[in-house]
C-alpha cells in the first residue's frame, strides 16, 4: 500500500506543482484520458489512494477538480479520464501530448480499500464518466485481487460510443479473475448485443445477491435512483459508498462551496456511505 | 497591570507604535470610519463604534496576489509570489471583531493550516476596543460577546479624557514595553471608572432592538428540520443575492481562485466570493443552488447550524451588524435567527 501523507509538499496549499500530458487517449466522442508524470523526474506526481482527487489547471484557463482514474499501485504514471464539458476540460481536450499542467492533491478522504472493504464481494456500479473514480478501485482490488472476494461490475452509459475505458473493460477486467462485467446502454443501437435500460432497472433485473459491498458512482440523479433501486433489493445504506463531484477551489475544506450541508465534500468526502448521508440535506 | 494616557497624548503614542510596524487604526474616510494605515495627517477617529469594514481584511485580504505563471508553447513556469508578511498592529478593534478571529482561526488554522493567514496571524498584534455604547445594530451580546470587556493581544478603554490599557498576552505585553514611558500607571478609582462605563455600556446593549434576541432552536440538533423549514421561501424572496452581508460580514471566508492575463503572464489570485452569488457553486452539469432560496439558506444555515456542527457549538456570527445595516433589503441573520429559532416575538 503506498505511503500517503496529504500531498501537499509545501506549506503554502494553493501553490501547484508542475506535471506533463505524455500520452492522451480518446475514450468517447467526449471522453479523453490523459496520462500525467510529474514534470521533474517523470513518474507519479504525488502517491495517492483510489477514490482521492487532485486540482489541474491550465494557468489563464481554469483550476477544477479531477478524480485520479489511475490506480495507485501504477507508479509510472497517473491518469485522468475526462469529459469535456466546459472551459478548461475544453481546452484540455484539444491539447497535445507533452502540454505541461500544473497539479496539486491528492485531495480528500479515499474508498476504505484497506479496512471494511477487505474480503467483501463488491459490486461496483458505475454510470457515464461516473466510471473514473471507480476505475482507480477497480485496478487496486485486481492488483490486490486476494484480499477481495467477488468482484461484479455495472456499467451503464447513454450509447455503446460513450462506455469509458471499454477495451481495457473488454480484454483486462471482464472474465479475469472472477470479475464479472455487466454492461448496459440507454437506448437500443445497432451492434450492441447487450442490455438495454437504465442502470437503476438493470442493477434490480440482475438478481445479485444482497451481502455485497456497493461502490458506485455516477450523476447524482443516478445516484439517488440507484440508491433506492439497492434499497427495495434489501441492500443496506451502509453497505453503500458513492463519491461525490460538486464545485471546488480550495480542496481542502475552507473556500466553502462544495458542501452539502455540514460535510465538505472535498475534505470529508468525496468518498460518502449512504448511512452518512442521512444527515446530510438534499443539495447535490 | 492597568495603564493610562490622556486622551491628547495619543498621537505620541501612535508615532511609536507605528515606528517599526504598520500600525491600522480606525480614520475618517469618505463620510466613514474604516481601518486604515496611521500617518500623523490620518483622521483618526476613537468614537467610531463600527467600521465599515471589519479587522477580516488584515489577514484574509480582499484580493491576494499568490502566484505567477508564464505559458510558453507547450511550457509552464510557476513563481510563487505571496508578500512576505511585515509585523502590524490592529488598534481599536471591537469585541466582535476579535471574536471573528476565533471562528476564521478554526477555518484557516485547522489542519491543514493555510500558512498565507497564519503568517499574517502571526505578525498581527491585535489591540482591542471596549465599547463604551452599542451601535443600534448590535448584537454580539446574543453571541456571549461582552463588548465591554473585549479580548485582544491588548485590551484599550476610554473613560473620560484618559486612554486605558492593559497587555494580556506576550504579543501584547512586548508591545506594552515599548510604550511604557509613554503612560503612567491607573489607580482604583480609574479602575472603578471603567467598570462603571461597562456596566452602564451592558444595560444599553441590553435595551437595544437586538437586544434580547436568542439563539434558543438553534442548538444544532435538526439540521434536516432547519434546511427544510418552509419559512427560507418567504425570508428569500427579496434577497437581491448582492453579496453586501458576506463581504461586510467579519466571519464569512468563502473564497475563489481566479488567473488574470497581464499581458505578461498569468497572475493567480486568491479573493473574497460569496455563497450569494449564482455561480458560486456553478458546475457545466448543473448547479446544485439553483435559485437565490437555496444560496440564502446556505449562508444562514452555515453561520448558525453547519458550522457549530463542526466547531463545538460555535456559531459562525458575532452580531457586529454590519450585515443589519448594510442590506439594501433589511434582511438579515438576526430576522433569520428570530424566524427559524422558534422567538419571533422576541
Amino acid at each position: 500500500m503506498p505511503d500517503v501523507t496529504c500531498g501537499v509538499k509545501s506549506g503554502d496549499l494553493l501553490i501547484p506543482s508542475l506535471g506533463v500530458v505524455t500520452e492522451i487517449r480518446r475514450d468517447t466522442p467526449d471522453v479523453k484520458t490523459f496520462r500525467v508524470n510529474s514534470a521533474e523526474g517523470g513518474g507519479v506526481c504525488f502517491p495517492h489512494m483510489p477514490g482521492q482527487c487532485a486540482m489541474l489547471s491550465i494557468p489563464g484557463v481554469g483550476e477544477a477538480m479531477f478524480s485520479i482514474t489511475s490506480s495507485p499501485t501504477n507508479t509510472e504514471y497517473m491518469e485522468f479520464s475526462i469529459k469535456r464539458c466546459g472551459t478548461l476540460t475544453d481546452w484540455l481536450h484539444e491539447m497535445e501530448p507533452g502540454q505541461q499542467i500544473t497539479i496539486r492533491g491528492p485531495y480528500g478522504n479515499c474508498f476504505p480499500v484497506e479496512t471494511d472493504l477487505k474480503g467483501k464481494d463488491l459490486l461496483f456500479i458505475a454510470g457515464g464518466i461516473g466510471l473514473a473514480p471507480l476505475r482507480s478501485v477497480i485496478n487496486y482490488v485486481r492488483h490486490y485481487r486476494k484480499n477481495y472476494a467477488s468482484v461484479d461490475i455495472v456499467y451503464g452509459a447513454r450509447s455503446m460510443d460513450d462506455l469509458v475505458d471499454i477495451d481495457e473493460i473488454r480484454n483486462e477486467w471482464d472474465g479475469r479473475d472472477g470479475v464479472k462485467v455487466h454492461l448496459t446502454i440507454d437506448r437500443a443501437q445497432e451492434g450492441w448485443t447487450g442490455n438495454v435500460g437504465f442502470v437503476p432497472d438493470f442493477v434490480k433485473s440482475l438478481g445479485l445477491p444482497t451481502l455485497k459491498t456497493v461502490l458506485m458512482c455516477g450523476p447524482p440523479i443516478m445516484i439517488k435512483f440507484v440508491l433506492a433501486a439497492l434499497q427495495s433489493l434489501g441492500f443496506k445504506k451502509n453497505q453503500v459508498y458513492t463519491t461525490f463531484e460538486l464545485r471546488m477551489k480550495c480542496g481542502i475544506g475552507k473556500c466553502g462551496r462544495c458542501n452539502i450541508g455540514a460535510k465538505y465534500v472535498c475534505k470529508d468526502g468525496p468518498v460518502f456511505r449512504c448511512d452518512q448521508m442521512e444527515e446530510m440535506p438534499d443539495e447535490y | 497591570m492597568l495603564l493610562k494616557l490622556s486622551l491628547d497624548k495619543t498621537g505620541g503614542l501612535f508615532t511609536e507604535m507605528a515606528r517599526d510596524r504598520t500600525l491600522y487604526l480606525p480614520v475618517k474616510r469618505g463620510g466613514q470610519a474604516d481601518f486604515a494605515p496611521w500617518t500623523p495627517e490620518a483622521e483618526v477617529c476613537l468614537d467610531y463604534l463600527n467600521t465599515a469594514r471589519s479587522i477580516k481584511d488584515f489577514f484574509l485580504p480582499q484580493t491576494e496576489n499568490i502566484a505567477a505563471f508564464k505559458r510558453e508553447g507547450k511550457k509552464i513556469t510557476i513563481t510563487p509570489t505571496h508578500e512576505e508578511p511585515s509585523p502590524f498592529v490592529v488598534f481599536g478593534a471591537r469585541a466582535c471583531d476579535v471574536r471573528s478571529l476565533d471562528v476564521l482561526d478554526r477555518v484557516f488554522l485547522s489542519d491543514p493550516v493555510d500558512t498565507f493567514y497564519k503568517a499574517q496571524r502571526e505578525n498581527g498584534v491585535i489591540v482591542s476596543m471596549a465599547c463604551a455604547e452599542p451601535e443600534e445594530t448590535c448584537f454580539c451580546n446574543a453571541f456571549g460577546i461582552d463588548a465591554a470587556e473585549p479580548r485582544g493581544d491588548v485590551v484599550t478603554w476610554i473613560a473620560g479624557n484618559f486612554l486605558y490599557w492593559e497587555a494580556k498576552t506576550p504579543a501584547g505585553e512586548a508591545l506594552t514595553g515599548k510604550l511604557e514611558t509613554l503612560m503612567s500607571e491607573a489607580d482604583s478609582s480609574d479602575l472603578k471608572e471603567i467598570e462603571e462605563q461597562g456596566k452602564a455600556a451592558r444595560a444599553a446593549f441590553k435595551e437595544l432592538p437586538l437586544g434580547k434576541l436568542s439563539l434558543e432552536g438553534w442548538s444544532g440538533d435538526d439540521l434536516l428540520g432547519k434546511f427544510t423549514s418552509p419559512l427560507w421561501e418567504k425570508m428569500s424572496k427579496s434577497c437581491l443575492g448582492c453579496g453586501t452581508c458576506t463581504y461586510v460580514c467579519p466571519t464569512c471566508q468563502c473564497y475563489d481562485i481566479q488567473d488574470f492575463d497581464t499581458g505578461h503572464g498569468i497572475a493567480r489570485f486568491r479573493c473574497w466570493d460569496s455563497c450569494m452569488y449564482s455561480d458560486f457553486t456553478l458546475m457545466a452539469h448543473g448547479n446544485p443552488r439553483k435559485s437565490q432560496l437555496e444560496r440564502f439558506r446556505q449562508r444562514f444555515m452555515h453561520k448558525l447550524v453547519y458550522y457549530p456542527a463542526n466547531n463545538d457549538g460555535m456559531y459562525s456570527c458575532v452580531g457586529c451588524g454590519r450585515c443589519v445595516a448594510k442590506c439594501p433589503i433589511s434582511m438579515n441573520i438576526a430576522k433569520v435567527i428570530k424566524a427559524l429559532g422558534g422567538n419571533a416575538n422576541a
